[in-house]
């Protein structure tokens, strides 16, 4: 087994959220939107991350990237420690790495053109390479995406949304990167749009050997395009495995009630199926429950999910791990 | 089902923009029974949200609708907006799809929701509170008493679309729109919300109108469905026989789409529909899907009427129904 290409341990991404009181000597407190994550991933996978909102994938995602601090512990991308990386020196970085986002036309600049959009990360990154290069290689990543070469003068107001993310892939592209990270980035696509979308990026990736970090709160998106699931609810991993065992066996009861909870396009399905519903909302993140995160909300908690925290663990299938003192017990279906 | 409660009859959507006329909805008609739902699926721009604003004489100021929308045997349409307001949010009530943006900032939540109630039923402070409280009860916000004194920005994204639905089922309606509810939502947020709009109907027998692009909300809940595109119905059928044998190009591209939670990873590649949605103020002269359409011929380029078959089902199509199903047995081999 190769060295993998993103190694995350114990990754902690901690925010400032201001004082408890109305004293200036009370204690700034914090909020802890991921806590303890870790995961690797290989050249050319695709790792799919779902979880409700406010669970932390989002500040997952620009933590990797360098637009949120990174509080505590490692994330090495090929071997080099991002940690603690000054920030000019994250620049460097961008050509191996890039993001997608999710609102595909408020993260293209209205004042730019297409071209210039697309073309901006080459100028920034490849100091001195003539415009004619840039242009060369704006026209092939255009090609590359399904965007026609007379749209290089428009503006992102005159594109459609599912337009604009090709552009906003078209950029991520263009410097080559080996990772692309995918925040939500068909969320806001109608669905046969998000079709052409999800068919791009699964051709680009097979063909240009790129790894993908999905995120995306659509279970179904997720278990088309992703080999490996990551589950996070809290800030924390519940469950982590490959696509079809965590869709066909999940071990952890957030999961279960995630997946009952997806509807089918099938109406007779849709009828018989049973869904798990959970009760409540999702906790403070500034108050965590202690113990097991979940515990308020799960529907098999007992005493002892309170008293000791839970990490994840390994079960009998290679890489599947679940952060629950049940899992693996025969009744936990 | 016996009583009609609506009866929509070629409702037409006009704007008036500075580049002409744009006409969001077609000749759309159907008709909704007591207790009944009906799904209106499409993608945007399909005219679902015009057709919501315009049953509720909601329509922005450059808006027209004509045609005639039935309701108990009045039409909505030609009410005032005084006897308007006596329905709307009594008897009809809209479920808004931005739970960010429907409550007013300014007000506690508790206000918004009694000031319903002492408006349409006449009852005192007290009263109204109380009733307020138990509907919250209803929706599942748990301190529901404490929540009343609470202004919106105070609540999660789930519990001000909870209190949105609230707000639209205290005064019982009889018939309950609701536009896209749980699209902003996390999806065990809305297997909650789902859940109580199916009891809703059960106990009170509200009819439902449900705008929606998750198919998967519509098989769940609706028993009928629209399909509709650039503001015109091109299928209307039962739900099962709409998942089962969809008879437009068009609902077999939405429906083939979606991902399916019931495939292996990488099963295979999802059909797309290729190109976008089109722009209302240049379409094409026939079939306004023509354009994306696989099974298009020369007959496209002349309009498709809705024609009946099948008994109830209705479709506007030039191809057979037998075609449509045989095209789709090939494209599942390919």
């Amino acid at each position: 087994m190769s060295a993998p290409l993103m190694d995350v341990r114990d990754l902690v991404v901690q925010f400032n959220v201001g004082r408890s009181g109305l004293l200036p000597w009370a204690p700034a407190r914090q909020l802890k939107a991921v806590n303890g994550v870790s995961f690797s991933l290989n050249a050319g996978e695709t790792l799919g991350i779902v979880g409700e909102s406010g669970c932390g994938k989002s500040s997952l995602a620009r933590a990797l990237i360098g637009l949120n601090p990174i509080s505590g512990g490692s994330v090495k991308l090929n071997g080099r420690e991002l940690a603690g990386l000054a920030q000019g020196d994250w620049r460097s970085l961008r050509a191996e790495m890039q993001m997608i986002f999710q609102d595909p036309l408020s993260s293209l600049n209205p004042r730019m053109t297409i071209g210039e959009i697309i073309g901006e990360p080459l100028r920034m990154l490849k100091a001195g390479i003539s415009s004619s290069d840039v242009k060369a290689e704006v026209e092939r990543v255009m090609a590359r995406v399904g965007l026609l070469p007379n749209v290089i003068n428009r503006y992102p107001h005159e594109f459609s949304g599912g337009q604009c993310q090709r552009v906003g892939i078209a950029r991520a592209l263009i410097v080559k990167p080996k990772l692309i990270i995918c925040d939500e980035p068909v969320s806001a696509l109608d669905v046969s749009i998000q079709a052409q979308v999800i068919n791009l990026l699964m051709d680009l990736q097979s063909e240009e050997g790129l790894a993908l970090i999905f995120i995306a709160h659509d279970l179904a998106v997720v278990k088309h395009i992703a080999q490996r699931v990551m589950v996070m609810y809290l800030g924390r991993v519940m469950e982590t495995a490959a696509t079809d065992t965590l869709f066909n066996a999940p071990a952890h009861p957030y999961t279960r009630a995630l997946l009952s909870a997806v509807p089918i396009p099938d109406p007779a399905l849709e009828r018989s199926k049973v869904i798990q519903i959970l009760e409540g909302d999702l906790p403070s993140p500034i108050a965590p429950p202690s113990g097991c995160v979940f515990r308020t909300r799960c529907p098999q908690a007992e005493a002892a999910c309170a008293a000791q925290t839970v990490s994840l663990r390994g079960l009998a299938a290679d890489s599947h791990a679940v952060a629950c003192i049940k899992a693996g017990a025969p009744e936990s279906r | 089902m016996t009583s009609t409660l609506l009866q929509v009859e070629s409702l037409n959507v006009r704007f008036a923009t500075p580049e002409g006329e744009v006409a969001a909805v077609s000749d759309l008609s159907f008709t909704l029974a007591a207790g009944e739902s009906l799904g209106m699926v499409g993608e945007s721009g399909s005219g679902k949200s015009q057709t919501a604003f315009a049953l509720m004489g909601l329509l922005a100021k450059n808006g027209r609708a004509s045609g005639a929308v039935r309701y108990c045997g009045v039409n909505l349409l030609s009410l005032t907006e005084a006897q308007l307001n006596e329905r709307r949010g009594a008897e009809i009530a809209m479920i808004y799809q931005d739970p960010m943006t429907s409550l007013n900032p300014y007000l506690k939540v508790g206000d918004q929701l009694t000031e319903v109630l002492r408006f349409h039923k006449g009852l005192d402070r007290k009263a109204a509170f109380a009733e307020s409280v138990r509907l919250l009860d209803a929706v599942k916000i748990a301190e529901s008493t404490k929540r009343m004194g609470m202004y919106p920005h105070e609540l999660s994204g789930g519990m001000r679309q909870r209190v949105v639905i609230a707000m639209a089922l205290l005064c019982r309606p009889k018939l309950l729109i609701a536009d896209e509810p749980t699209t902003a939502l996390d999806v065990t947020v809305q297997a909650q919300i789902l859940k109580l709009l199916a009891d809703l109907r059960r106990d009170f027998q509200t009819a439902i109108i449900m705008i929606t692009h998750d198919l998967g909300v519509v098989a769940g809940v609706c028993d009928k469905v629209l399909v509709m595109y650039a503001g015109r119905v091109m299928e209307q059928a039962l739900v099962d026989d709409l998942f089962g044998s969809p008879s437009h190009p068009y609902t077999k591209g939405l429906l083939h789409a979606v991902p399916q939670m019931h495939h292996q990873h990488g099963a295979d590649r999802l059909a797309t529909i290729p190109g976008n949605p089109p722009n209302l103020l240049a379409l094409p002269p026939g079939c306004p899907f023509a354009p994306r359409c696989v099974e298009r011929f020369e007959a496209c380029l002349k309009p498709a009427p809705l024609q009946t078959f099948d008994g109830a089902r209705q479709r506007a199509c030039h191809r057979s129904v037998a075609e449509i199903a045989k095209a789709g047995a090939s494209e599942v081999i390919a």
